[in-house]
């Protein structure tokens, strides 16, 4: 009998645990018969539509955890560079910092990076519409993808540019004479950090021109919303990374 | 056995083997170090004699080795593949070829870091914690030109390497748990794990930021940390005003931290150790659990009691005094809580346990040492002496290598389906928990007499010394005799694989998942160490039992 047509008294049932404290919740029977949401003993990533996407995207988290922590310690290193200096015979305070003015055009390549995002995330949301999902799952053609795809493409074109932007801007700073190995560390750390940034970008451009091939390639559309959903996190996450590097290179010299 | 597997029981075991080679040349190194402190003109074959440089490499490749590749990769990768999984519920880690990737690395590092030996002037001088100036520039003594740069390269890659496997353990932890494994319900190794898991997140990616700076100073033109007017063979180097004691909170940051990724997993797994041995249930579960957190937290804020001597501001080093001294208190409330669940005797002395009592044995004999060393005026007299060893090999190795032998005794029925020799595992417990306090313990009467580490030799002009060296010789037999010992575990492994007694299901009488048959798998409803006191019967409701049976 449809679960709508019975009624089961629901009682939470608890179940003393042995090590004192309030037992946790054990099951909450919704009524009805039948499993119908007894995913545990589907096989393995067809627990329901989100379980793979919930995986995929814990990982991201947390890989982008321990990557935030290695931009930490690159900054840290930078504040504690800053203020290194040394008493000379004389006592005097002597420090080899000296400020580096950015080149401006980092202020484009700030705006082009957040634009970026904005794109990247239309492309994103395109893959959770339901309208188009059920569209999908009804064979009534692939919708989503249709829809997804061109912002894919402008992000991946803004991605570039951006990185374009970054080699401008090392450019004019060999211009004026600023190398890595140049004496000055702040030279050093600029290099550093935009250099550091731009590989964690390429691999989100690599990632992107993944995820847009993926959006052709792969058959089940759940695997799709991950591939666009993991790397539009990954953008994200870089783009708010480069805001506040971009922030520390250009205001705390 | 696959070398490409992405099944998490094999990754396991492999993860085990890697160790276990890497654990087989870091103790042999160490050997070779004490019989050259004893007999100093002795000639190696294949090598002749140890030149000071030599006796450095070897310090360099046994701290390396045994630090990164077995007490990081056996406890927490090697374990974890091995039960986590199961422990939880689960059909296998979050991202099985995530988890495989993680190992090729791991052992891409080990080879790199053994290369180091067989290039031009061997392998890196300057210790595990290369500290710069000399390990930021290649002149500066053999070693630390090809061979640092292979240390470099090893360390960044093991980096990468556990950055992966810690978000797969994470995402397996947190997502894959089976329906009704509440965190209240977690065995006290998935709680180790998942703190040493946050922890390797955290740290590895410092420990790899540090050594991309240290790769730029040396190739790259920068100077981090290379200060001004360094003068390396006549010659000044100092290209800017860099920061050696950068490198050191960087490093530290990873380092201190890195001490409870080592240990948490085995006092996880003793916690339930215990448990199952004195049939008793884990007292204070929660407090436990909470208890491994406060460690692994205060963990991350103590890296300076290292620093103490180097030139920090020593306001800094008060204040990371008393951090240091805060951990004794956690770490305080996990024994009582152990001696709590050993006191009234009762207990079963197979050797899992008795390995898992060694270890206590261990961890509070190094742990008293620890809030000593905390305190900077002492540890100004301390530091670099032979105490400092003596500490870190008694809480860190000897703790963590046990919690590895009860880990491998215990769990070696689910890689063989067969039990280790008993006899011979007590026999191999009893010489190795005398043999190990006969190497470590007469340590800290050589520090406190000031004996310094990495002195190639105590003969030659200094005299003072010559009244420790029968203490030394003691130390060096010991040590051959504790390495000796683990020539009976070896035999034990390999020949119980084959011939070992049938285990059957849960030979131990465990109440946690891993044990569980096969067809047991619903919803979890049951507490993990739900043990009955009785006399001289065994009576205990494992997890996948449902609680209904109760009655």
């Amino acid at each position: 009998m449809p679960a709508t047509f019975t009624r089961h008294p629901v009682e939470i049932e608890r179940k003393d645990t042995g090590i004192g404290g309030k037992p946790p919740l054990d099951r909450r029977p919704t009524g009805g018969g039948g499993d119908g949401d007894n995913w545990d003993n589907r096989p393995h990533g067809r627990r329901g539509p989100r379980e793979l996407l919930t995986r995929y995207r814990l990982g991201v988290l947390f890989a982008l955890a321990g990557d935030l922590m290695f931009f930490v310690a690159l900054v840290s290193a930078f504040f504690v560079r800053q203020s290194a200096g040394h008493f000379d015979a004389r006592e005097n305070y002597v420090s080899d910092w000296h400020p580096l003015a950015v080149p401006p055009i980092l202020w484009i390549n700030t705006a082009i990076l957040i634009l970026s995002s904005l794109t990247m995330e239309m492309a994103r949301r395109q893959l959770f519409r339901e309208i188009d999902v059920m569209d999908e799952w009804l064979g009534l053609g692939r919708p989503a993808v249709k829809r997804a795809s061109p912002w894919m493409v402008v992000t991946l074109v803004l991605g570039t540019l951006f990185l374009a932007g970054q080699w401008i801007a090392w450019g004019q700073l060999v211009q004026q004479g600023f190398h890595y190995n140049s004496p000055d560390p702040s030279s050093h750390f600029f290099y550093l950090i935009t250099g550091v940034h731009g590989v964690h970008l390429l691999f989100g451009v690599v990632a992107l021109a993944a995820a847009l091939g993926a959006l052709f390639i792969l058959r089940r559309i759940e695997l799709r919303q991950i591939a666009v959903d993991c790397t539009a996190w990954y953008w994200h996450t870089m783009g708010l990374f480069w805001i506040f590097l971009f922030a520390l290179l250009a205001f705390f010299q | 056995m696959k070398l490409f597997t992405t099944h998490h029981r094999a990754l396991g075991v492999l993860h085990l083997l890697l160790s276990l080679a890497a654990v087989t040349i870091g103790t042999l190194l160490s050997l070779v170090m004490r019989i050259h402190r004893v007999w100093p003109a002795l000639a190696f074959p294949f090598h002749g004699q140890i030149k000071p440089e030599d006796y450095l490499a070897l310090v360099t490749m046994h701290g390396t080795l045994m630090i990164f590749f077995v007490l990081t990769t056996a406890p927490q990768l090697g374990f974890a593949n091995l039960v986590l999984p199961e422990q939880i519920g689960a059909r296998g880690m979050a991202f099985p070829r995530l988890n495989a990737v993680a190992f090729l690395l791991t052992v891409l590092a080990l080879a790199l870091l053994l290369a180091a030996f067989f290039v031009p002037q061997g392998a890196s001088i300057s210790g595990w914690t290369a500290y710069p100036p000399m390990s930021a520039i290649a002149g500066a003594g053999p070693g630390e030109g090809t061979g640092m740069d292979l240390w470099i390269a090893s360390i960044g890659v093991f980096c990468i390497a556990s950055w992966l496997g810690a978000v797969n353990m994470l995402a397996t932890i947190l997502g894959e748990r089976r329906a009704g494994m509440t965190w209240s319900r977690l065995p006290m190794t998935v709680w180790a794990w998942l703190i040493t898991s946050i922890l390797t997140l955290l740290v590895f990616a410092v420990l790899l930021a540090a050594v991309v700076l240290l790769f730029s100073d040396r190739h790259l033109g920068s100077s981090f940390f290379v200060p001004a007017g360094d003068l390396v063979n006549g010659v000044v180097v100092g290209r800017g005003d860099g920061s050696p004691l950068l490198w050191l909170h960087l490093f530290w940051f990873f380092g201190h931290p890195e001490v409870y990724i080592a240990v948490l997993p085995g006092m996880g797994l003793v916690t339930s150790l215990f448990a199952n041995f004195a049939n008793r249930p884990v007292i204070g579960y929660r407090t436990m659990a909470a208890m491994l957190v406060a460690i692994g937290f205060l963990g991350l804020v103590v890296w300076g009691h290292h620093m103490f001597v180097s030139g920090m501001n020593p306001y800094a080093g008060t204040a990371f005094a008393l951090t240091t001294m805060a951990i004794a208190i956690p770490s305080t409330v996990e024994v009582l809580g152990w001696l709590s669940m050993l006191w009234g005797g009762g207990l079963r002395l197979p050797t899992p346990m008795l390995f898992a009592l060694g270890f206590l044995s261990f961890f509070i004999a190094g742990g008293l040492t620890g809030p000593m060393l905390a305190q900077p005026a002492l540890d100004s007299y301390l530091h670099n002496t032979f105490f400092v060893v003596a500490h870190f090999h008694m809480v860190m190795a000897m703790a963590g290598v046990f919690s590895l032998f009860a880990g491998i005794y215990y769990w070696y029925p689910l890689m063989t389906g067969r039990l280790m020799n008993e006899t011979l595992g007590k026999i191999h417990c009893w010489i190795s928990v005398i043999a190990a306090w006969g190497t470590f313990f007469p340590m800290h009467l050589s520090g406190l007499a000031g004996e310094p580490r990495h002195y190639e030799r105590l003969t030659g002009p200094a005299t003072t010394f010559s009244a420790i060296t029968a203490n030394e010789r003691g130390i060096t037999w010991s040590a051959l005799l504790l390495a000796a010992a683990q020539l009976i575990f070896l035999w034990n492994v390999f020949v119980s694989a084959r011939r070992g007694r049938l285990a059957g299901h849960n030979p131990w009488g465990a109440t946690t998942l891993e044990w569980a048959p096969e067809t047991a798998l619903g919803r979890v409803q049951r507490a993990p160490y739900q043990y009955e006191i009785g006399v001289n019967q065994m009576k205990f409701h494992p997890q996948w039992e449902s609680a209904s049976k109760q009655e």
